[in-house]
């Protein structure tokens, strides 16, 4: 058997998300959805024949072959979960705003974080903002970055909508901390019209050095990786050079597993972080194969 | 019915008309234009960013000022009027808020888009915390309908929202559909409710005496109706109008005109008339903080600004979304093969 074990914490909109992501992936194996009721996501999981439980994270402890385990419940249950999962080896992939562990943006510092046992998610614009930031950065150097992150209303559940100040926080510090800019601002607008418009994200950037063709290379780099894991994200508007300052847009259409797809804000972060447990899993079957 | 009503003025000067001067208000200006409108009588004194505060932004343009710093100019020149803040959630934070909190205001406008009060719970519930009095402001009131708009006012009242505001950010209602949603709400809710209306039709007065007769007992003015688009009722002539019906509002009409005319006027970039641009911001029913971002991304991308105007509407993007701008510029010019 060639592929690691997972379970997925919380079988809401965003579980059953990354449940079917899961099932299509060639080194992780769908092992157990747990929440803490019945549910309808669980009733989903169970349909699909897929090993449910109502015990929440213990059921998740008490399997020792389930490795690494993402967690889509929320900030308050994470914190608890997470010392429980370090103590019994498992890796976590946190998807709430609790923030344990450093966060990780696939295309750009995975390989620096990936020994940690936690790793989390930041958020829906900082999955899309931040490798192009990092992006420019690289080339250009970037004093500041402020990215503008439009969203579906249908889109923003109730978490999102009760601490949304949480979103513009935790983005700005992942602007800085994961795409090197000096100083990081995050805005984030939610737009009703119907039929729901894709996730749009313009980001600034103020640059050090002002080369546009580099700064467009590696912007179009950056895309294709993320397009490697994220397939609707598009490029719309292309670096724009207004004298030290960048403009770049970008357009998230959602892969449609079980989230419509004008809901890229939640495809980009369930698809980061199966593209994080892929590569973290790779690296396990490589060191048993090694053994 | 006693034969005085009282409505409660709410001076938006020193914020909406911040779009208005690219929000390049400096200390001395603040400082002068609030001591005038607190000594002419004004209740409310709003002063932040036009976007609100945290607002200073490659977005939506950088103020010369820090939020700090201009409400504390303003703070130091009010005696008897309540310094307001406005907050839009998704830009402002609640750390926002209790640094305006230490500068000095007293009372807090919640803006969201029309559809979306949810977003504001946690600021008004650290406002009603602080002590400060909560205004729930409802933007964009033209695109819903108005049981829509009565289902956001009451999660704002839920909240614990003092007033509800009914905010035609885009100028584009005509007087019925102001008495239809204004009334609709004051039927609905146990709070005051209020209006701030846009002149981008040239009905800015007509829309707030609408407000008026449907109930609203606040209502939003700026002397000279500087504001974004083609900007506000004017405070000054309200006054005189609502004198004029027999409405007591605590405020002095000649010292509020003098204030208009010697204080603010002095400083306008531009006199604030309806020209082409704002007239198809009504028309076309888009956000009037994107008139000034519109000239320049016309220019940029040698576009008419109108037709990115009528873009904008069409594509029903919402207040705050002034980065569309670029995009929708940009795409127009790709289509005609500039640039």
């Amino acid at each position: 058997m060639d592929k690691v074990k997972v379970a997925v914490i919380g079988p809401g909109n965003i579980g059953s998300d990354l449940m079917y992501k899961i099932l299509r992936s060639r080194h992780l194996e769908m092992a157990l959805m747990t929440g803490i009721v019945e549910s309808e996501g669980i009733k989903r999981a169970r349909n699909m024949g897929i090993k449910t439980s109502i015990e929440g994270v213990n059921a998740v402890l008490a399997e020792d072959d389930i490795k690494i385990v993402f967690d889509a419940t929320g900030a308050r249950p994470h914190l608890q979960h997470a010392p429980l999962l370090k103590e019994a080896g498992k890796i976590a992939i946190d998807l709430t705003p609790a923030a344990v562990g450093p966060y990780v943006v696939p295309c750009v510092n995975l390989d620096k974080v990936k020994a940690e046992p936690n790793l989390n998610m930041v958020t829906c614009g900082g999955q899309a903002t931040v490798p192009i930031v990092y992006a420019i950065n690289r080339v250009a150097g970037a004093r500041y970055a402020e990215i503008v992150a439009c969203i579906a209303s249908k889109s923003a559940g109730p978490g999102t909508r009760q601490n949304i100040d949480e979103f513009t926080q935790t983005t700005a510090r992942a602007l800085e901390v994961v795409g090197g800019a000096k100083k990081g601002k995050a805005i984030i607008i939610l737009n009703p019209a119907e039929p729901p418009i894709m996730m749009h994200n313009t980001v600034y950037v103020e640059v050090e050095k002002p080369d546009l063709t580099a700064i467009r290379a590696s912007v179009e780099a950056i895309v294709k990786e993320i397009q490697s894991y994220v397939p609707g994200y598009r490029l719309v508007v292309p670096p724009i050079l207004d004298d030290n300052k960048v403009t770049v847009a970008v357009e998230v259409e959602g892969a449609g597993d079980f989230l419509p797809k004008y809901s890229g804000n939640l495809d980009i972060i369930t698809s980061a972080a199966v593209a994080v447990a892929e590569r973290l899993a790779q690296m396990t079957l490589l060191k048993e194969g090694v053994a | 019915m006693s034969d005085i009503k009282s409505i409660h003025i709410v001076d938006t000067t020193l914020r909406d008309g911040s779009h208005a001067v690219s929000h390049q208000f400096t200390a001395e200006q603040i400082a002068a234009i609030a001591g005038g409108l607190d000594a002419a009588g004004v209740e409310y004194i709003e002063v932040s960013h036009g976007d609100g505060l945290a607002g200073s932004s490659y977005n939506y343009g950088w103020a010369a000022l820090g939020d700090a710093e201009m409400l504390k100019a303003a703070s130091e020149a009010i005696k008897k009027g309540k310094l307001t803040v406005l907050l839009l959630p998704g830009i402002g934070t609640v750390e926002d808020l209790k640094m305006a909190a230490d500068c000095g205001a007293k009372v807090v406008r919640v803006a969201t888009h029309v559809t979306e009060a949810d977003i504001g719970e946690q600021h008004i519930g650290l406002a009603k915390k602080l002590g400060m009095m909560a205004v729930g402001f409802l933007m964009m009131c033209h695109m819903a309908p108005p049981e829509k708009v009565v289902e956001q006012a009451k999660l704002f009242e839920s909240y614990g929202a003092d007033y509800i505001n009914i905010a035609d950010s885009a100028g584009a209602m005509l007087p019925e559909d102001v008495k239809a949603r204004v009334g609709a709400v004051v039927e609905a809710v146990k709070v005051p409710v209020g209006f701030h209306a846009h002149n981008n039709l040239t009905l800015a007065t007509a829309n707030a005496l609408a407000a008026v007769e449907a109930g609203a007992t606040f209502l939003d003015g700026a002397c000279r109706g500087l504001g974004a688009g083609a900007g506000n009722a004017q405070t000054e002539a309200l006054i005189g109008v609502l004198d004029k019906l027999g409405y007591h509002t605590g405020v002095d009409f000649y010292k509020i005109m003098d204030v208009a005319e010697d204080i603010v006027e002095p400083i306008m970039h531009r006199p604030q008339v309806v020209r082409n641009a704002p007239l198809m911001l009504g028309y076309a029913g888009v956000y009037s903080s994107f008139l000034l971002h519109t000239y320049r991304a016309a220019e940029k991308f040698n576009l008419d600004p109108r037709d990115i105007l009528v873009e904008l509407g069409r594509r029903r993007m919402v207040g705050g979304q002034e980065d569309m701008i670029v995009d929708v510029a940009y795409q127009l010019a790709q289509m005609r093969g500039g640039n």
